[in-house]
C-alpha cells in the first residue's frame, strides 16, 4: 500500500469509530454541563447498542432498507428512559453520582444480557441484515486525494455525528436553554434564585446524555461488530468519557477528541496490515493503550482543575450554602 | 430510631428491595422468582462442594472489598481495583512460576510481588492526585484498560505466542488438599486466610496506628489535616499504594489458588468492580467488608447454578447486584422515609 492508501483506509475507518464516540460524548457534555456526574455512558450505550441489535433484527421484515435508521431512534428512546434511573438517584436521591453511575454501567450490561438469553438462548444475538449503509456522497466525493477520504463510502451516521457536535454547541451557547444548562452547572443556587428550576434542568441533561448515548451504542453496534455480545461495547463508553474530558466539556473539543481516539483505535486493529516500517515495529498494545495514556496525560498536563463545570457531582440541596 | 440501628437498616433495606425488584424482573421474563431464589440457595449451600466453591469465590471478593474501603477512608474513588487486580494476577503468576524455591520463601515472595505490583498500579493515580488534583476516578478507569492491554501483551510474550502463562510452581501455590478434601473437592485454598488475615492488617492499620489516623483525617477534612501539620499528598499516594496492595493481593488469590495460571483476558473479571458493591455495603468497615464480600461472592457464586436448576440466566444476579449499589446509593430515600416512619409512630 502507498502512503496514499493508507490513508485513504484509515480516515474513512477512523471517522467510522469515532461517530459512536462523539454522540456518547456529547452526551455526557450536557450531563456534566449541568452538573451530573455520568460515569453510567457505558452502560447506556450497551443499553442502546443492545436495543438497536434486537430492534434491527425483530423489524427488518417490516421496514426493509430503513431499519437501521428507525433502530437509532428506539435506542434512543430506551437509554434515554433508563438514564432516568440514574436522574432520579443524582438529582432528588442526592445519591453519590460516581455511585450511581456505576450501579447504571453495571445494570446496563446486566439487563442486556440477561435478555439477550432470554431471547436468543445463547450469549449473543444473531447477526443483522441490514447495517447501517455506506454512501457515497455526489459532487464533493470526485475531489481529488480528498474525496475519496472524507466523501466515499462513508457511513451517514458519521456525517450525523459531525453534524450533532455543531447543533450541541449551537444549543449549549446560544440558546436560553443552554445558557440555563451552563449556570446550574456553575452555580446552582445563583440560577435558582433567578428562577430557573434546577431539578428539571438537571434531569433533562441526563435524558439528553441518555439519549445521545443510545443512539451512539446503537451506531457503534450496527456498524462495526453486526450482533450483540458481552464484549460489543467493552469500553466505548468510557472512551467517550475520556473524550469529553479531553475536550475540556465543550461539544467541539469532544468532537475533536473523538476524532482522535477514533483514529488511535483504526491505528491499534490495522497497524499489522499497514506497510509502513516504523509502524509495523511498534507493537500492537502501544496503541491499543494510546487513548487511555493520553487522556491520563492530558488531564496531568494540559487541562487544568477549572475546566469541569463547578458543580459537577454536587447535588444541589435547596437552602443549604 | 438511633444513627446506629439506621445505618443498619439502609444496607438491609437496599438488599431486601434489590431481591425483590430482581424476583419482579424474573417474574416479567416468564421466570419462576421462587425456583430461581431456591435454585440461588442450593448455588450457595447446596453441598459441600458448593459451600467451598462459594468461599473460594469470597476470599478475592473480601480483597477487593478491602481495597475499595480504604481508599474511600481517605476521601478517595478506586476504580481502578480491576486493573490493579489483573496486573497483581499475572505478576503472582510470573514470579511463581519463573523461580523455584523453597516454599516457606516462595509463596510469601509470589504474594508479596504481586501486592507490590498493585500498588504500582494504585501509585499513578495517587502521584496524579496529590500533585496535581487530577481526578482519580478517570485515571483509574484508564489505569484499568491500560492494565488490561498490557497484561494480555505480557502474556503472550512470556508464554511464547501463547494465549496462557504456564502453570506455577506448587511450592507458590494456595491450593490446599485439606481444604479441598474437607468440602468435597472443590477448589478452596488458603487464601481465604489471606484475605481474613489483611482484614485484621486493614482493621490495625486505621484504628490502631497514627498513619491510619492520619488517612481517615485526610478522608474527613483535607485542609484541617493540613492545617493540623499532616502531610495531606504523602496520605493521598499511601492510601491508593495500599489500596493498591489489596487488590494486587486479590489477582493473586486467583493466580496462585483458583487458576494455577492467567489466560488473556477478553474484558474485565469483574472482580473489582464488584468490590465497589462490597464496600459500599460494609459502610467502608474492615468487618464491613466482609459482610459484604460473603453477600456478593455468595451471589455470585449461587448464580451459576440458576441457569441449570431453574432455567432462569444467571445474569440476574449481577441485575440484583446492581440493584442493591443503586439503592445504597440513594440512601438519602430511605434514611428519609425511616425517619417518617419513626415519626408516626412517635405520633400515635
Amino acid at each position: 500500500m502507498s502512503f496514499l492508501e493508507v490513508l485513504y483506509f484509515i480516515i474513512p475507518t477512523s471517522i467510522a469509530y469515532a461517530a459512536p464516540l462523539i454522540f456518547t460524548a456529547i452526551g455526557g457534555v450536557f450531563s456534566e454541563r449541568s452538573g451530573v456526574v455520568n460515569i453510567g455512558l457505558e452502560g447506556l450505550m450497551v443499553m442502546g447498542a443492545f436495543v438497536g441489535i434486537v430492534f434491527n433484527l425483530a423489524f427488518v421484515d417490516v421496514f426493509g432498507g430503513w431499519t437501521p435508521w428507525i433502530s437509532l431512534l428506539a435506542a434512543m428512546l430506551v437509554a434515554a428512559i433508563f438514564s432516568i434511573m440514574h436522574a432520579v438517584a443524582s438529582v432528588s436521591f442526592r445519591a453519590d453520582q460516581v455511585v450511581s453511575g456505576v450501579a447504571i454501567n453495571m445494570l446496563g450490561i446486566a439487563i442486556a444480557l440477561f435478555s439477550v438469553k432470554m431471547m436468543f438462548g445463547k450469549g449473543q444475538t444473531d447477526f443483522i441484515q441490514e447495517k447501517i449503509p455506506r454512501v457515497n456522497i455526489p459532487i464533493l466525493q470526485d475531489i481529488p486525494v480528498l474525496g475519496p477520504m472524507f466523501f466515499k463510502s462513508v457511513y451517514g451516521t458519521s456525517v450525523l455525528a459531525i453534524a450533532l457536535a455543531f447543533v450541541a454547541w449551537f444549543v449549549i451557547y446560544k440558546t436560553p436553554f443552554g445558557l440555563r444548562l451552563r449556570s446550574v452547572g456553575e452555580h446552582p443556587m445563583a440560577a435558582d434564585t433567578m428562577g430557573i428550576s434546577v431539578s428539571k434542568i438537571r434531569y433533562t441533561a441526563v435524558i439528553i446524555s441518555g439519549g445521545l448515548a443510545g443512539i451512539g451504542g446503537a451506531i457503534y453496534s450496527q456498524t462495526m461488530t453486526g450482533d450483540f455480545g458481552h464484549a460489543t461495547i467493552n469500553g466505548q463508553g468510557f472512551m467517550a468519557l475520556a473524550a469529553m474530558i479531553f475536550g475540556k466539556w465543550h461539544p467541539i473539543g469532544a468532537l475533536g477528541a473523538a476524532l482522535f481516539f477514533g483514529f488511535a483505535q483504526t491505528l491499534a486493529i490495522s497497524a499489522s496490515s499497514i506497510d509502513i516500517d516504523f509502524i509495523q515495529k511498534i507493537p500492537a498494545v502501544y496503541f491499543h493503550i494510546l487513548p487511555y495514556v493520553l487522556t491520563i496525560l492530558a488531564l496531568a498536563g494540559f487541562i487544568g482543575k477549572a475546566n469541569a463545570p463547578k458543580a459537577n457531582g454536587e447535588p444541589y440541596i435547596k437552602g443549604s450554602r | 430510631m438511633s444513627n446506629r440501628v439506621v445505618n443498619l437498616l439502609v444496607p438491609i433495606i437496599s438488599i431486601i428491595l434489590g431481591l425483590l425488584v430482581g424476583a419482579i424482573v424474573m417474574l416479567f421474563s416468564g421466570y419462576d422468582p421462587v425456583s430461581g431464589y431456591i435454585a440461588l440457595w442450593n448455588g450457595i449451600f447446596g453441598d459441600s462442594y458448593a459451600i467451598g466453591e462459594t468461599i473460594r469465590q469470597i476470599s478475592p471478593y473480601i480483597l477487593a472489598g478491602l481495597a475499595v474501603a480504604f481508599a474511600f477512608r481517605s476521601g478517595l474513588f478506586n476504580i481502578g481495583v480491576e486493573g490493579q487486580l489483573m496486573v497483581g494476577w499475572f505478576t503472582a503468576v510470573y514470579v511463581g512460576a519463573a523461580f523455584e524455591l523453597p516454599m516457606i520463601i516462595h509463596l510469601p515472595i509470589t504474594l508479596l510481588a504481586a501486592a507490590l505490583a498493585g500498588a504500582l498500579w494504585g501509585l499513578v493515580p495517587g502521584i496524579l492526585k496529590a500533585t496535581l488534583k487530577v481526578h482519580e476516578v478517570i485515571v483509574t478507569i484508564m489505569m484499568n484498560y491500560v492494565a488490561l492491554h498490557v497484561v494480555n501483551a505480557l502474556i503472550k510474550t512470556v508464554s511464547g505466542g501463547s494465549y496462557k502463562t504456564d502453570k506455577i510452581q506448587p511450592t507458590a501455590s494456595l491450593r490446599s488438599d485439606f481444604l479441598s478434601n474437607l468440602t468435597d473437592y472443590s477448589t478452596l485454598h488458603y487464601g481465604i486466610f489471606v484475605a481474613l488475615a489483611m482484614v485484621a492488617v486493614m482493621w490495625f492499620l486505621l484504628e490502631k496506628t497514627k498513619t491510619g489516623f492520619e488517612l481517615k483525617a485526610v478522608g474527613f477534612n483535607e485542609n484541617a489535616s493540613q492545617y493540623a501539620g499532616m502531610n495531606v499528598k504523602k496520605n493521598i499516594i499511601l492510601s491508593m499504594v495500599i489500596s493498591g496492595a489489596f487488590a494486587g493481593l486479590a489477582g493473586a488469590m486467583e493466580g496462585l489458588g483458583t487458576f494455577g495460571s492467567m489466560t488473556t483476558q477478553g474484558g474485565f473479571t469483574g472482580i473489582g468492580f464488584d468490590g465497589i458493591a462490597v464496600a459500599l455495603l460494609g459502610a467502608n468497615t474492615p468487618l464491613g467488608v466482609i459482610f459484604g464480600a460473603s453477600l456478593f461472592g455468595s451471589l455470585k457464586y449461587g448464580a451459576n447454578n440458576m441457569p441449570n436448576a431453574a432455567n432462569i440466566p444467571l445474569e440476574i444476579v449481577s441485575i440484583v447486584v446492581a440493584l442493591i449499589i443503586f439503592f445504597v446509593a440513594s440512601g438519602y430515600i430511605i434514611r428519609v422515609g425511616l425517619q417518617r416512619l419513626n415519626k408516626k409512630k412517635e405520633a400515635k
